[in-house]
Parts: C-alpha cells; sequence; structure tokens
C-alpha cells in the first residue's frame, strides 16, 4: 500500500468537480464533490447521511460510469440493499453487475481483544483490494466513527484515520465519509480534523409540526459553493435538495404569444394574449371566476395541441370538469387525449417542500406546455412567508428555465387591500390579472383588470367579466360621471343611451327633410323665374321679327310702285333685298 | 508474569473451561501484512508464545495481506497484525504484535490454564 501514496492527482489547478447527480445538491455545490477528495457528510440521527452516500454511489455507477465502493460500519450488506431499493435504487443490480462493492465492515469490541502495536493496514488492504476489483473512483464510508467504540486504542485509531485521508487522496478516489453530529462540534470523534475539503452537514428538525431536512454546505475549500440552508426531501427517488437561490436569473425568453381563451382578454393584453414562458397571476376574492379563467386558458392550451397539467388544491379534477361542463367549457375529452391532466392534492397533507418536489416530479414526467396552480395562496399557508415566497420563486425558475407558462391563481380575503396583500408574489410575476366583486344596485358584478403585464402594452381598463351558459365574456363597463357602472346598472345607462341616440337621430333626419324642402322650394321657384324669362325673350324674338317682316313687306311695296313709275328702280330694289338676306344670316 | 498467578485465581472460578482444555488441538491464523517489522514481530511473539505453551498441539497459518487482499473481508480483518484463533471454538480475534503475553492469554482464552 505505501507505494500508492505517491500517486497523486495532477488536475488540481481547476478543482475539477465530481457530479453527485443527487437533485439539487450539483447546482449549490457548482457541479458536484471535489473529485478526488475525501468530503465529510455529518449530520444527526436520521438526517439520511448514509442515503445520500447511497445516493452518491449509485448516481455515479449508474448515471456517470463511475463504479464505487460502498464500505458500511453499521449496515449488514443485505440491509443496505433493502433500505436504498424502497428508495429506488438497484444496489442489488449494481453489485451483480460489479459496479459497486459493498463491505460490510464489523468489528465486535468484546470478541476483540488488543496486545500490543497495531496498525489498520487490513482495512487499507481491503478497501484497496475492493477499488481494484471493480476500478472504482468512489468511495463512501458509512459511518468511520463506529471503529472509536470498538478499537480501544484512540490514538492508534488517530492516526490511523489520518493516514487513511491521505491514502484515499493518494489513491484519487472521491470519498465521501459520514459522520454522526456531535454536541459541540461538527462530528462526535471530530473527524473534520481529517477532512478539510468539503464538509456538508445535515440536520432534521420539525416546525409547526412539519419535519423538514436541511442541508448546508458548511465548508468548501476552492470552490465557491451556496452557504445557505437548503431544504432537501427523502422522496420515492432519493433525494432532492431545493436550492432557493442557487437558480440565476438568465432563462432564455420567448416572443412568442399565447391566447388566453377569452378572445376579449387577449385584446386587453395588447391583442394577442400572454407571453409563452410567462407567469401570470390572476387574484380574486372567492367566486369571481378565477378557476374559471384558468379553465379557459388550459381548454385553449389544450386544444392548440400543447399540454397542460393542472394542479388544484381545493377541488377534486371530477368537480372541476362538472363545475366546467356548465358554462359550455368540456375538458373531459382533453383529460383522455392525455392533453390535460389534472393533479389533486389537499395543501396539509404534507409540508411545503414535499409538495413542491411532488410538483417538480409531474412536471418532469408529464413535460407540461401550461402548469395551472389553483390556488397557490392555500399551498402557502402550509409554510411560513419565507419560506412559500422561496417556493414560489424556485417554481418560477423552474417552469421559466423550461418555457413553461404558469397561471397562478392566488385566493384574497375581500377588501381593497388585496394589492399589498400579494405584493410579496406579484413582484415575481410576470402578468397580473386582477379579479372583483363590484357592488351596487343591489347585485354584484365581476370586473376585471390587468395591474400589470410586463413586455406588451395592455388595456387600463377595467372589464366586467359575464359568466353564461356558453362561457366567458367581457364586455367594457360604462364609465362615466357616475362612476364604474356594471350588470343591469351598465345595461339601463346603455338603454338611456340608445333613447337619447335615437332622439339624436330622429332630430337630425328632420333637419335634412326640411332642408331638403327649402331646397325643393327654391328651385321651384328659380324654374319659374326662369321660365318667365325664357317666355319674355321669346316674346322679344317675336317682336323683334315682326318689325323686320313690316319692314320688308314696306319695301316690297316701294320696289312695286317703283316699277310701276320707272324701270331704273330695279337695280335699287335688287340692292336692298341682298342686304337684308345677308344681314339676316349673320 | 507476576501478576498472572493473582488474576488467574480470580477469574477461574467464573470460567469452566477446564474439560475441553486437554489434548485440543490449536488452529491459528496470523494475518500479516508483507515483511513489515510488526508483522515479524507478532509472528516471533505468537511462535515463542505457542512453543511453550501449546507444543505440538498448534498449528499456524500465515497469511500474507499483501498477496491475498480477498482474504482480508472473511475474518473481518481491520488491524495488522491479527491472530484469530479458529479452533478451539468460539473464534477469538486478538490484533497487535502480541508482546503484551497478559492480554494475549486473555484473548487467547488461556489464562485459566496452565
Amino acid at each position: 500500500m505505501k507505494n500508492n501514496g505517491s500517486k497523486s492527482i495532477s488536475t488540481k489547478k481547476l478543482l475539477p468537480k465530481c457530479p453527485t447527480g443527487i437533485q439539487g445538491l450539483d447546482e449549490i455545490t457548482g457541479g458536484g464533490l471535489p473529485r478526488g477528495r475525501p468530503t465529510l457528510v455529518c449530520g444527526g440521527a436520521g438526517c439520511g447521511k448514509t442515503l445520500l452516500g447511497a445516493e452518491f454511489l449509485v448516481r455515479g455507477a449508474a448515471e456517470f460510469g463511475e463504479p464505487g465502493v460502498l464500505m458500511a460500519f453499521e449496515e449488514t450488506e443485505k440491509e443496505l440493499k433493502a433500505n436504498v431499493s424502497s428508495l429506488g435504487f438497484d444496489l442489488e443490480g449494481l453489485v451483480r453487475r460489479k459496479k459497486i462493492v459493498i463491505d460490510y465492515v464489523h468489528i465486535e469490541r468484546s470478541e476483540v481483544q488488543e496486545s500490543g502495536e497495531y496498525d489498520l493496514e487490513g482495512l487499507f488492504v481491503r478497501l484497496g483490494h475492493a477499488i481494484d476489483s471493480i476500478g472504482a473512483k468512489r468511495v463512501v464510508l458509512d459511518t468511520l466513527e463506529v471503529l472509536f467504540a470498538s478499537l480501544p486504542n484512540e490514538a492508534i485509531l488517530r492516526s490511523e484515520l489520518r493516514r487513511l485521508f491521505r491514502w484515499l487522496k493518494g489513491r484519487g478516489v472521491t470519498a465521501v465519509i459520514t459522520a454522526e453530529r456531535g454536541r459541540e462540534s461538527l462530528t462526535r470523534h471530530g473527524l473534520e480534523e481529517y477532512v478539510s475539503d468539503c464538509v456538508i452537514l445535515l440536520d432534521h428538525r420539525v416546525t409547526d409540526q412539519i419535519a423538514t431536512r436541511h442541508l448546508r454546505v458548511v465548508k468548501y475549500r476552492g470552490a465557491l459553493h451556496g452557504t445557505n440552508e437548503f431544504p432537501f426531501l427523502i422522496g420515492e427517488e432519493g433525494i432532492s435538495v431545493l436550492p432557493i437561490t442557487s437558480l440565476s436569473l438568465n432563462h432564455k425568453v420567448s416572443a412568442e404569444r399565447i391566447a388566453t381563451g377569452i378572445p376579449r382578454l387577449d385584446a386587453m393584453l395588447g391583442g394577442r394574449g400572454f407571453f409563452r414562458g410567462s407567469s401570470i397571476l390572476l387574484t380574486g376574492t372567492p367566486g369571481t371566476g378565477k378557476t374559471i379563467i384558468s379553465c379557459n386558458f388550459a381548454q385553449a392550451a389544450a386544444l392548440r395541441g400543447e399540454r397542460v397539467l393542472f394542479f388544484s388544491f381545493e377541488e377534486s379534477p371530477d368537480q372541476i370538469i362538472r363545475n366546467m361542463q356548465s358554462i359550455g367549457l368540456r375538458l373531459e375529452p382533453l383529460v383522455k387525449r392525455g392533453l390535460l391532466r389534472f393533479h389533486s392534492a389537499r395543501p396539509s397533507l404534507y409540508g411545503l417542500e414535499m409538495h413542491l418536489a411532488t410538483m417538480f416530479k409531474e412536471i418532469a414526467t408529464f413535460k407540461p406546455h401550461v402548469v395551472i396552480i389553483d390556488p397557490i395562496t392555500s399551498l402557502m399557508g402550509s409554510g411560513s412567508d419565507s419560506e412559500s415566497k422561496g417556493m414560489v420563486t424556485r417554481l418560477i425558475d423552474y417552469l421559466k428555465a423550461g418555457q413553461v407558462t404558469s397561471l397562478f391563481t392566488s385566493l384574497t380575503e375581500g377588501g381593497h387591500a388585496l394589492q399589498q396583500s400579494e405584493a410579496a408574489m406579484s413582484s415575481l410575476m410576470d402578468s397580473w390579472l386582477l379579479l372583483q366583486d363590484y357592488e351596487g344596485n343591489g347585485e354584484r358584478n365581476r370586473v376585471l383588470y390587468v395591474l400589470k403585464a410586463r413586455g406588451m402594452a395592455h388595456s387600463n381598463q377595467i372589464r366586467e367579466f359575464l359568466i353564461s351558459d356558453h362561457g366567458v365574456d367581457l364586455v367594457d363597463a360604462y364609465i362615466g360621471p357616475s362612476g364604474v357602472l356594471t350588470g343591469s346598472a351598465r345595461a339601463a345607462q346603455g338603454a338611456l343611451e340608445k333613447a337619447a341616440l335615437l332622439t339624436s337621430q330622429q332630430e337630425a333626419a328632420r333637419r335634412k327633410r326640411e332642408l331638403e324642402r327649402k331646397r325643393e322650394a327654391i328651385e321651384r321657384q328659380i324654374s319659374v323665374l326662369r321660365s318667365d324669362y325664357e317666355s319674355e325673350t321669346m316674346e322679344l324674338r317675336r317682336i323683334d321679327e315682326q318689325v323686320g317682316t313690316s319692314a320688308l313687306m314696306l319695301t316690297t311695296e316701294r320696289t312695286a310702285s317703283g316699277i310701276l313709275r320707272q324701270a331704273d328702280a330695279k337695280e335699287v330694289a335688287r340692292t336692298h333685298s341682298r342686304s337684308r338676306n345677308g344681314k339676316k344670316k349673320s | 508474569m507476576k501478576t498472572k498467578p493473582v488474576k488467574k485465581r480470580a477469574a477461574a472460578p467464573r470460567k469452566p473451561v477446564q474439560p475441553r482444555k486437554p489434548a485440543q488441538f490449536w488452529q491459528l491464523r496470523l494475518y500479516v501484512m508483507d515483511k513489515s517489522s510488526k508483522s515479524i514481530t507478532a509472528f516471533a511473539n505468537l511462535k515463542e508464545f505457542c512453543e511453550t505453551r501449546l507444543k505440538g498441539r498448534y498449528h499456524i497459518k500465515v497469511i500474507d495481506l499483501l498477496k491475498h487482499p480477498q482474504l482480508a473481508k472473511g475474518d473481518q480483518i481491520l488491524a495488522i497484525p491479527t491472530v484469530v484463533r479458529q479452533l478451539p471454538r468460539p473464534v477469538r480475534t486478538i490484533i497487535g504484535t502480541l508482546s503484551d503475553t497478559e492480554n494475549l492469554l486473555v484473548g487467547l482464552d488461556l489464562r485459566s490454564s496452565v
């Protein structure tokens, strides 16, 4: 074994990481555990130390092609296999395929007698043999501290442990060493003193009767890491850590717009609906139609052939389908076609983290285009404010990263303080629709505003929101000097306006007719005058002609008498008639 | 060696191991690591011990884990050197160079004998 110590890893400059494959942990640690170095995982009983170690190995072997050795000091091989198989890990199969070696180290103090000096070379040999037999890259020692109970000579043990960690580094394996949490120090036997590269602390505590596991990276030499405490879960698929702050704001955005299923609402949103991948908040007091708008949105998306995942925390799927039938939304065929899936759960069923994890799982398996959460408020009730906000942030980030459009409905307690109550959550949302009851004239009417819609021109007007048995429609609410009128008041006002309009129209028509009559009278007068004028002209002409004729007759008579008197008068008569003819022609 | 008889008397009535001692054959395994000094010392100590106490009715099998690392798992070997008493039953394990004869006797359950 001595010659192995000289083999050292050369790639230390960049601090290579070894991905754990554990959901969320790699995000916090920026890629995984330090490759080729030991990592200490400490925590109290029932924190999931062994499981973390086992998952590290199983995922390493199954997903990253890195075989591993599990040296167990507490549980036997059989127990381990049974324990992790309940979490969906096929440890047995991996052992059979020689991807993982489990070595159960058992040493009973009462059966062992010390006599003289010794070292733990046997442990090294076993570990070395196990590593060599499958070419392991990962090693988990669970829980090494048992040795402190089994071996009486602590001085030897400590020096040997120091040697062990050096040896592990020398072998270049990425090791996870689990240790029991100590009262004042990180570990009961001060193992942190030997493992200085990476220390992860697990914790399990109960707040408000809800037990939550937390994970914290206490130390990670040479790398940036999330220093916060992150809730984590042990679910059906192993551990998942839920980092709230590790995701950065750099998701890709889409310029594509998707219709809401309510044409007038689309019109209010710049005519084309919401952006794909945006987050939408729909707040309203009880009974203002939040679920109805959500279902409209769901139906519209599903009819476009998109997959919609509907998380309902208040109603069962059947109830939603039945209720929507009454307003003409037929969701059942969409469910049957697999385009719409409902997921209903009581918010108090389990803690916030568990809800989030189940939602993530559903989203990951169904791969929806649109996710609807109805309502988010009842879910937020099951955690503290900061936790809830963190959870919503995480959820939105997760959905945005996958370009999934999300619609959250939020129930507000009547009154006008609702903007304030949602302030914490609304800042995370891209669009915010507000549904409200409008009371007056002995009736309640629903109205809708678009409070904000990032990145699009949107209507700033209030719209009345009508629900009838053939669906939803938005109508312009009457806004006038007397305020906003909705419902029957709006209808009455509409009738009033219609009557006024009719009157003014009739008045205008009457005036037009009068004017027309006037014009006709004038025209008649004009034509009378003209005919007078024309008859006068005719008269004048006739007189003129009469004058001419009489003049001619006069001349003719004169010529005839001239002829009778003397012959030379011919010439005169001829010239007279010629000149008169020429005049006539002209 | 001086203190031994005192302790022996105290321990003797507690352990009724007398009947199976005579003519018992001892089978011992010594796990060592190559030719390390501890291993050599342990072998010498064991040999000497057996010669004085169990002459003619013992067998020591030396297992070098450097050559046969796979054998370490079977007897749950962690420390080197380790002596495992296979026979007589029950199996007993003593770790160390065996320089402490008193502890070796306790370990091999031999304090009442000889």
